[in-house]
């Protein structure tokens, strides 16, 4: 096991907080959380990845599988990332420009959506 | 009197073909990057995804070619620069057949669950070098030291 989530609710917002390394092992394993609860009916989702110390591009796959997951029903998917290196890796591939990435639950939820097309 | 030099280290590993020996690579790596005399914790964590996209890389090759063999990993600490090469016997592919990214604006990007592998060994090491044939595939990384970066 490479990660631990812990699911906890805010208002109207489902929030996985995630602590570990998302890479090929971990990926998959917050992939499973995010089938549990949106199959639960959750689709407001809020990633708080303060625990998380590394990120490469699986980690990267199953952010995106789930923010597109979200959408189909209209929900949304913020992400928590205080800490720069892991946020870095968001950066380079533009993921900035995808996703609400905020500092704190808090500040996730109230921010102002992306834009975005279906 | 001439500046004393710091000695070149090498680490050589061999590791299954398991995606659970991933992390061993990037802590290896990444503990060997540190001991380098000019190389900033930023290149290291740098140096740190772009190891564990071509390990993952190498792994799910053997993988799918269902070999045996095991996938080996060098890295070389010298002053100037740490050098990765990591090597896998899978079928191989060809670097210039992958997609170009859209742009993240558009809806097309969110297809993209996978492919930012390469993309990200790229645009996170100075130097990236993939060296694939139907026996295998060499990539090689390098992550310069602050000082060779700052007298390039």
């Amino acid at each position: 096991m490479q990660i631990v989530v812990h699911t906890h609710l805010v208002d109207s917002w489902t929030v996985l907080t995630v602590a570990g390394e998302l890479d090929v092992v971990g990926g998959p394993e917050l992939r499973q959380h995010v089938m549990t609860a949106t199959q639960t009916g959750a689709s407001n989702l809020v990633f708080d990845l303060t625990g998380v110390d590394f990120i490469d591009s699986f980690g990267l796959g199953v952010l995106v599988g789930a923010l597109k997951r979200v959408r189909m029903v209209d929900g949304d998917l913020r992400l928590v990332i205080p800490e720069r290196r892991v946020r870095r890796v968001l950066d380079v591939c533009d993921l900035d420009r995808v996703f609400v990435i905020a500092d704190t639950v808090e500040i996730a939820i109230g921010a102002e959506p992306v834009a975005w097309s279906k | 009197m001439s500046e004393a030099t710091f000695p070149t280290g090498r680490v050589e590993l061999e590791i299954p073909a398991r995606t659970e020996f991933v992390s061993l690579v990037r802590l290896v790596v990444a503990s060997a990057a540190e001991i380098g005399p000019d190389m900033s914790v930023d290149r290291v964590e740098d140096l740190r995804v772009a190891v564990s996209e071509a390990t993952t890389n190498a792994i799910e090759a053997h993988n799918e070619s269902g070999s045996n063999e095991r996938v080996g990993v060098q890295c070389a600490v010298s002053e100037d620069e740490v050098v990765v090469m990591i090597h896998d016997q899978g079928h191989g592919f060809d670097p210039a057949n992958l997609e170009a990214l859209p742009a993240p604006e558009s809806p097309e990007r969110l297809r993209y669950e996978s492919g930012l592998g390469v993309f990200l060994m790229q645009a996170l090491a100075d130097e990236s070098e993939i060296m694939s044939g139907p026996t295998g595939t060499d990539v090689r990384l390098v992550v310069y030291s602050s000082k060779r970066a700052s007298t390039d």
